[in-house]
């Protein structure tokens, strides 16, 4: 019955009613692809660890393994009370207080984020080591002759890791502090202050527990930053599991350790992972409560609070940005001619290439999975699309391993086959190739890339897309025709935030990358390790210049909020 | 024959059969059962008129006419060909339906001639250009041609979205709410300007909307749905007149129901004296039920038997909506002309003037 077609279907003029047939849907198959693929490092990783080699199992956990947790979990700690400190006063501060320079301080306080934390690390070694500019002006005034005449902090420590780490990573927390304070209802603050609460007491009773989640996503987001750290770490010889993994790996040449101690940062990264969720979850109750906007009563500051505020706020910018690009600075400037070298320009073309190619990549398989999800929706979709934008939170060395296994396992089993058959060797086909590289920095950055196409996507109405099918266009050339022309600008902002991303990343790079090829990343960490920290200066600032752009177009959301808080709410009332 | 439509040119004579034949449809919204087994049947020319409550399912039938929703049961028929079966359909883009949207969806970053061109691609270039300035010029719209859509006003996109619904000379046009961003004034002004406009030009058309005053300016039939099922198909006369059931006379028009027991034939008792109507109840003698009364069957006179107090008063213009309280303490709604002018807590004397009695089985508990 249901396929049967009624009289007339030859005198039919419009040739285009055809038969009913099956909605093959290539969309949403497609889209599941994509997703299983981003999922597959991950569970490269689990089947791995717990695949025959046990024996190393317990060997790791009778050694080494301990002591990278303890590490790993102070580092973290450290880390996590350095970031909430800073984030929160001076997200508070900018939010609530009025006091001179308050406007540009609301965006200077990104800068770090600009920073990667080796960087950083780099340049305050240079500052802060013995042979150092500090320690030198100390000896000069103090006429101490060597190291045993005083006392001075080693910098190339857990404490230092964590003070560098701090001070790049409190942006997150501070981010996300600051629009939850702005968010917040006035109504419930200023009914706390006639109920007899001063600023302080509203402050830890009233603000503070209401952006308590969004303060915990901060948090976590920059936890995750942390566990992804490589680079400070080796450099300050402080041994977490990512530290660790790349010296049971790279140093015992033993993958399945490796994958080992994957598979127990994946144990972190799923806590942080809930808490980030949970924290979201709790975030929506709230910013419903405190939807209106009114403009925040101020604190105004004057004297020596204002002083004091001024000061709060210029530390983390001076000392998580201005210091360290100004050390790298004076470096680039004394290294010029024995940085700026023919290679160097190689590895700057192999980081915009990679890059642009991985944003290019992430983009476009995100706007396909969005849009399948659009077009046909799905309890599978949806959860693929949210496992598969789990990497993010993935340390880079993690998917390292995971990709380098079954990448391996493949070629080797071509490998094995072309012998036998046709007696000829195919070598490494998908191990060791910038494909390797490329497949890692899509799957950790394919989450910013999602984010932002589907939020720019709901903002189409539904029937744009229903107006156009019945003007008499395919899905496909909706998208293309009709979608494309409007989400172009968060597009445009996608692929510069993963770009930079990709620029900026160091572990996966380091491990998956071709023998002898090198991206600015791998090159400031290579002549850093060898501690020529003058020649790694020029590519250091590099990074930093590129990592501005993103910040660029943070800081100018950040000054935007207020404006489009304020102009929604002149249209509601 | 100078026609938006391509319909009545080839094969309208030759086939009386329906454009649009809806059999037995059900569809799911998530988990839901959105629609259950529904039926309508449009002819060339008609203009039908899906109404309800929000969440009845009536746009739900709507995407599934025009094959952005897939159907559990049924089947979807355009010009005697099926569009849709249970596990199959014919896609949008193939169907040749014209839509408008409540939100007019015209494309931000294409102007009105762009728009309008959207739809025409398979025509040359002159074509094209012919084809939207006649559409343009019908719609009354040429001179914003070259226009964006955020310069136009509410009623300017609303024929914008019109004509590119149009231009593509759709077999069926369907109309997803399509005057709740007007304002009330405009709103009013379109829906006869677009009922004229369908028509003169002799367009099939089927509209959902839950403004009865929507359904009634443009509906030759207009269908009452409730919990995804049409509760009744009829003219808007018929719907206002002769509701089938108490949800139909509920949501349509104005009115209260009087309990009362059947106490003749053609006799009902009520508290408010005994009523005849003009034909048989069939219904036994002793039977509970309650009769529609509407505000204009209550009537304003000093004579009157019926004593009651003003509780409430709503100027209309030319007449005043008074909600009553009898002396036996049932509420009714009167409409009284202008000129029979009283306040809040005035005693009135009114008489019930009903020659067609609407009925309905009533529970006796309540």
């Amino acid at each position: 019955m249901a396929s049967v077609i009624s009289t007339g279907q030859g005198e039919n003029p419009h040739e285009h009613l055809r038969r009913p047939r099956r909605a093959l849907n290539w969309w949403t198959g497609g889209a599941i692809l994509l997703a299983a693929l981003a999922v597959m490092p991950v569970a490269a990783v689990l089947v791995f660890a717990f695949g025959d080699s046990g024996d190393i199992w317990t060997h790791l956990v009778k050694t080494s393994l301990f002591g990278y947790v303890k590490t790993t979990l102070w580092l973290m700690l450290g880390v996590g009370v350095s970031v909430l400190v800073t984030g929160v006063s001076t997200a508070w501060v900018v939010t609530m207080c009025r006091f001179p320079g308050r406007k540009v301080f609301e965006w200077l306080l990104l800068l770090p984020l600009a920073m990667p934390a080796y960087v950083i690390a780099y340049a305050y070694t240079d500052l802060l080591e013995f042979a150092g500019p500090v320690q030198g002006l100390l000896r000069t005034i103090f006429g101490w002759q060597t190291a045993r005449d005083y006392f001075f902090p080693e910098i190339r420590s857990l404490g230092g890791a964590i003070m560098m780490m701090g001070l790049v990573l409190y942006p997150y927390v501070y981010l996300l502090a600051r629009s939850a304070f702005l968010e917040q209802s006035v109504n419930v603050l200023e009914a706390s202050r006639t109920l007899g609460r001063g600023p302080w007491r509203t402050f830890s009773s009233v603000s503070l527990p209401a952006a308590r989640p969004a303060i915990a996503i901060g948090a976590s987001l920059a936890l995750m930053e942390t566990l992804n750290d490589y680079g400070t770490v080796d450099f300050f010889a402080v041994y977490t599991m990512t530290a660790g993994l790349v010296d049971v790996w790279l140093g015992m040449g033993s993958l399945a350790g490796g994958a080992q101690i994957a598979t127990t940062m994946l144990v972190f990264v799923v806590l942080l992972i809930m808490l980030e969720r949970m924290s979201r979850r709790h975030q929506k109750l709230y910013q419903q409560a405190g939807s209106r906007y009114k403009p925040l009563p101020a604190y105004r500051l004057r004297g020596a609070k204002a002083l004091a505020a001024v000061t709060a706020c210029a530390l983390p910018v001076l000392a998580g940005f201005v210091i360290p690009v100004a050390v790298l600075g004076r470096l680039t400037l004394i290294y010029f001619d024995r940085a700026w070298t023919p290679e160097f320009q190689v590895y700057v073309f192999n980081s915009v290439a990679l890059s642009a190619a991985a944003a290019a990549i992430a983009l476009t398989i995100a706007l396909f999975v969005a849009y399948s999800r659009r077009l046909h929706g799905g309890k599978l979709l949806a959860f693929g699309t949210r496992v598969a934008t789990l990497g993010y939170a993935v340390p880079g060395a993690v998917l390292a391993v995971g990709i380098l296994v079954p990448f391996a396992a493949f070629d080797n089993a071509v490998d094995a086959l072309l012998r036998q058959t046709l007696g000829i060797s195919s070598g490494l086909l998908l191990s060791g190739t910038v494909g390797a590289v490329l497949f890692a920095y899509v799957v950790r950055f394919l989450a910013i890339a999602m984010g932002q196409v589907e939020s720019s996507l709901e903002k189409v109405s539904p029937s744009m897309d229903m107006a156009a099918r019945t003007l008499g266009y395919r899905a496909g050339q909706t998208l293309v025709r009709y979608h494309l022309p409007l989400i172009r600008g968060g597009m445009l902002t996608a692929a510069m935030i993963v770009f930079v991303d990709c620029m900026k990343e160091l572990p996966a790079t380091l491990l998956l990358r071709p023998f002898n090829f090198d991206t600015l990343a791998t090159h400031v960490y290579e002549f850093a390790s060898d501690e020529m920290l003058g020649e790694a200066s020029l590519g250091s600032l590099t990074i930093v210049g590129v990592g501005l752009i993103p910040v660029v177009l943070l800081s100018r959301m950040v000054s935007r909020t207020r404006q489009t808080l304020g102009e929604s709410a002149g249209q509601t009332q | 024959m100078n026609s938006i439509s391509a319909l009545g040119t080839d094969d309208a004579l030759a086939t009386p059969r329906p454009l649009l034949e809806v059999r037995g449809i059900s569809c799911n919204y998530g988990l839901e059962r959105a629609v259950f087994d529904l039926s309508l049947t449009v002819h060339r020319g008609e203009q039908v008129c899906l109404l309800g409550p929000s969440g009845c399912g009536k746009t739900t039938v709507l995407r599934a006419i025009a094959g952005f929703h897939s159907v559990l049961t049924g089947g979807i028929f355009i010009n005697d060909l099926q569009v849709s079966a249970p596990g199959a359909m014919v896609p949008p883009e193939a169907r040749r339906v014209g839509m408008v949207f409540q939100d007019h969806a015209l494309f931000p970053h294409l102007s009105v001639r762009q728009n309008v061109a959207s739809g025409l691609r398979s025509l040359s270039a002159g074509e094209q250009k012919t084809a939207v300035d006649d559409m343009l010029d019908r719609m009354d719209i040429s001179r914003h041609a070259e226009k964006y859509p955020h310069e136009l006003s509410g009623g300017q996109q609303q024929r914008v979205a019109l004509a590119r619904a149009l231009a593509p000379k759709p077999l069926l046009l369907l109309m997803d709410e399509p005057f709740s961003n007007l304002d009330q004034e405009l709103r009013e002004h379109m829906g006869q300007e677009v009922s004229d406009l369908l028509k003169e030009n002799d367009i099939t058309c089927v509209m959902v909307t839950h403004d009865q005053n929507d359904a009634f300016a443009l509906g030759d039939h207009v269908g009452v749905m409730a919990d995804g099922a049409i509760v009744q198909w009829d003219t808007p006369y018929n719907l206002y007149h002769q509701p089938r059931t108490h949800f139909v006379a509920d949501f349509i028009g104005n009115g209260i129901f009087l309990p009362g027991t059947v106490s003749g034939p053609i006799r009902v008792a009520t508290a408010l004296g005994e009523l005849e109507s003009d034909e048989a109840l069939d219904r036994p003698v002793e039977s509970p039920i309650e009769v529609l009364l509407r505000p204009d069957d209550v009537v304003h006179d000093p004579e009157g038997p019926i004593r009651a107090t003003v509780r409430r008063r709503a100027f209309k213009g030319a007449e005043i909506m008074y909600t009553l309280r009898t002396t036996q303490g049932i509420t009714l709604l009167a409409l009284f002309p202008s000129h029979a002018n009283y306040e809040i807590g005035d005693e009135v004397s009114v008489r019930l003037a009903v020659d067609h009695l609407v009925v309905f089985d009533r529970d006796p508990e309540d």
